[in-house]
């Protein structure tokens, strides 16, 4: 059967997780832009809404069943917040879901009580590389199969709270194929750079570059153990919470400067009263619906194993890259020079929404 | 409820059996009747009659829900399925899919405004031998986005009973087969919208049934058009049309509200997702086909590069599947709406507006992507991008449909934004 609705349990989910994204990243996303600084208090309320606990089960600290659908709902719903603080929030989240979707049994009794059962703690993943034709598939950080190790060599980008880390994934191609590689802090050769990334948006989320020198770590440190995981499984589960997100994002290009349009007048009408700004508004409205209901698709194809989720989720994410660009634009435009100045949050949110096609790796659901 | 994609397995066995009849019934025939414009495809017209009388029905319209005691109560799918249905029909050939003998928007209208009685009067014949025609006259020469500048008027002989009818209809889509009687046809009617009081605006405004072969009706003219060739395009003619008193849908007293004209809507909430999913069914056809030639030329859709590796021709494909499957999903949520009784004139408009850009954009790329093959009449590729232009203009034009959606989502009524 079809059906568009959330369930109970997800919509208390998308109350709650909009709330907080509402009154407490909303309302701190300038200052944080600004001051290139989340607030930990922030994070650490956000982390007590539960997300990734919600998605571990008991087994492992947590107290339910991963879901892409229901992370991409409220993935949607914090990003409808401020995308950096939404991020930082969810960073335990890049290390422990690909645990719970590819990790062997070890590595998960290993890591997640610990992880879900405790404050929000700086563990986060390197996927990211500097490069101008950046591929995920394709990655030019290599791992070599040495003994009862693998030696990791390359340099990531835009690894977030990667000083602090308390542990991460590398991710590295492996004979070809992209695996996931857990690296304990402290690990010998690995160095994180002093200075934070400096990036046009997404300025409160602290990142940072990753060298791999000659890092070597045991066998059993290659997510899934021996023999590996499926990374177009982690690699989809990543696309569906940056289209999640973007949709998000524009949602909140879309009720900024729809409210906007309500007040500001122009020759005696409102200027959400002229079809010029009316139209443009409507097809904000218009794409992000499509690209959502693209995005609810690939993750229910997710969760239900289905044979061509791997390529919505592609599809999906292709879309939402283009949308929020759409949307976000438009969000400035229909504040005219308004939309310009730092003190509305449009231009912050088209910023962050040219981000889309390499920020992925940045969330996961 | 929750989140699902799983089409009911009704629906899929449809689309199975449909798909057979698009590919050997409409397919096959579709350059013949595209090249031989008012020809009547009777053999589609009586295999779908019978096919779907032997379903139990003579319409595709949703049948009405018979209360089954001690069954199991299923979630209603009937508006899901009539869109699966036009979708994979319009794959098979739009303008024959218009063609398809039953209501049309003729009887979405009495389904939509009609009594108890009159539903029953007027759409019992659709499951009768003859496959039977109905159309829904609302376009005039100065009238078409903007209904309420409808001139034809309907004024009430006391002494009869009866509905005197005047005035000038055009763009009536199966106008003719719906009046005019044909050996093979069976007797159709048309919905005439009129004012019955032209000083109360919108709020005068009603629907009346008018059957075929009524005096003072007169199909005048036939258009010649760019696309959509085999679905006849009425003008039709009334003067001093006689009509009884009990074939006007709805209420025959003015009040200073707009229901009638709100009957109208809601006709319009319930079809706009189905000529959504008309369009999208043009597109897939040709997607699927400059797929095929592509693969026939060795071009390989690399699926799964980030954008800047891939070539124009693999950002095109991907593309058009993003814009595709989204406007197919935008579809399916508002007929689901529809299905559930949740109101969704938001989202019936905004399917359509999807729609009407996606079918323009992708057939149009597919003839450029297919380069001299594309605009060659030799293959169908040309035919469906000139089928696929009047998804974004029928059932409301891309514009009205903005406006609706940005009226919906604004809060403002008709007269706050204009």
């Amino acid at each position: 059967m079809y059906s568009f609705e959330p369930n109970e349990e997800q919509q208390m989910l998308i109350d709650a997780v909009g709330k907080y994204a509402e009154n407490d990243l909303r309302a701190a996303a300038h200052d944080a832009e600004e001051n290139r600084e989340i607030p930990k208090k922030l994070i650490s309320k956000g982390w007590e809404l539960g997300l990734l606990q919600a998605s571990t089960p008991e087994s492992y600290g947590g107290f339910g069943e991963r879901s892409a659908v229901t992370g991409a709902l409220a993935v949607e719903e914090m990003a409808f917040g401020d995308l950096a603080g939404a991020l930082a929030v969810m960073t335990p989240s890049l290390f422990a879901t690909p645990i719970l979707l590819g990790g062997s049994e070890e590595q998960k009794q290993q890591y997640l009580p610990d992880i879900v059962g405790g404050d929000w703690a700086p563990y986060t993943a390197a996927l990211i590389e500097y490069a101008i034709d950046f591929d995920p598939t394709a990655l030019k950080t290599t791992a070599k199969a040495d003994g009862d190790s693998y030696i990791l060599n390359g340099e990531k980008a835009f690894v977030p709270f990667a000083k602090d880390a308390e542990a991460m994934i590398v991710y590295a191609d492996l004979n070809g194929v992209t695996q996931g590689f857990i690296v304990p802090k402290n690990a010998g050769g690995l160095s994180v750079s002093d200075e934070r990334e400096k990036l046009m948006g997404l300025n409160a989320l602290p990142m940072y570059r990753v060298k791999l020198d000659n890092v070597t770590v045991p066998a059993i440190n290659r997510l899934g153990g021996a023999s590996g995981h499926d990374f177009d499984l982690i690699l989809s589960s990543m696309r569906i919470a940056s289209a999640a997100a973007a949709v998000g994002l524009a949602k909140a290009s879309l009720e900024y400067s729809k409210d906007y349009a309500k007040e500001r007048e122009v020759f005696g009408v409102k200027i959400a009263q002229k079809q010029a700004i009316a139209f443009m508004l409507a097809e904000m409205a218009t794409e992000i619906e499509a690209i959502r209901l693209l995005t609810w698709e690939a993750a229910w194809k997710l969760d239900a194993n289905k044979e061509d989720a791997c390529a919505e989720a592609y599809l999906a994410f292709t879309g939402a890259c283009d949308m929020a660009m759409m949307v976000t634009d438009r969000g400035v435009q229909v504040l005219g020079g308004h939309g310009y100045i730092r003190e509305h949050p449009v231009e912050l949110f088209m910023r962050n929404g040219r981000g889309f096609p390499m920020l992925l790796g940045l969330a996961i659901v | 409820m929750s989140i699902e994609f799983e089409a009911p397995k009704p629906v899929v066995k449809m689309q199975t059996v449909l798909q057979t009849v698009a590919e050997n019934m409409m397919r096959s025939v579709s350059r013949e009747f595209d090249e031989n414009e008012h020809t009547i495809p009777w053999d589609y017209i009586e295999f779908m009659h019978t096919a779907m009388r032997s379903m139990g029905g003579g319409s595709l319209a949703p049948q009405e829900e018979k209360p089954k005691e001690d069954a199991e109560k299923r979630p209603p799918i009937g508006y899901q399925m009539l869109a699966a249905q036009i979708e994979m029909l319009s794959w098979g050939d739009v303008g024959m899919y218009l063609v398809t003998p039953g209501g049309g928007l003729g009887a979405a209208a009495v389904q939509a405004a009609g009594s108890p009685d009159q539903k029953a009067k007027f759409l019992a014949r659709f499951a009768d031998k003859k496959p039977t025609f109905a159309a829904m006259c609302m376009t005039e020469a100065g009238a078409g986005s903007d209904t309420s500048a409808i001139r034809t008027r309907a004024v009430l002989d006391e002494k009869t009973k009866e509905w005197v009818i005047n005035g000038e209809k055009i763009f009536v889509t199966a106008g003719d087969k719906s009046f005019t009687e044909y050996e093979k046809s069976g007797k159709g009617f048309i919905v005439v919208w009129a004012s019955i009081d032209p000083s109360a605006g919108r709020a005068g405004m009603r629907a009346f049934v008018i059957e075929s072969g009524t005096p003072g009706v007169q199909v005048t003219k036939l258009e010649h058009k760019m696309g959509i060739r085999v679905s006849d395009t009425a003008s039709i003619s009334l003067v001093d049309v006689r009509v009884p008193f009990e074939n006007l849908l709805g209420s025959p007293t003015v009040e200073k509200t707009t229901k009638g004209f709100k009957g109208a809507m809601a006709t319009f909430d319930a079809t706009r997702p189905l000529v959504a999913a008309s369009g999208i069914g043009v597109a897939r056809a040709a997607l699927e086909f400059v797929k095929e030639k592509l693969k026939e030329n060795g071009v390989q859709i690399r699926y799964g590069l980030p954008r800047s590796k891939l070539t124009s021709v693999e950002r095109d494909v991907i593309d058009m599947e993003i814009m595709l499957r989204s406007a197919w999903l935008m579809v399916l949520k508002a007929v689901w709406m529809a299905d559930n009784k949740k109101p969704n004139a938001l989202e019936s408009s905004m399917s359509k507006v999807k729609a009407g850009d996606v079918t323009t954009k992708i057939t149009q790329k597919v003839v450029e992507i297919l380069g001299p093959l594309g605009y060659s009449r030799e293959f169908l590729a040309e035919k469906w991008f000139r089928d696929a232009k009047i998804t974004d203009i029928y059932e409301g034009t891309g514009q009205i449909n903005r406006l609706v959606v940005a009226r919906q989502i604004l809060g403002y009524s008709g007269a706050e934004l204009r």
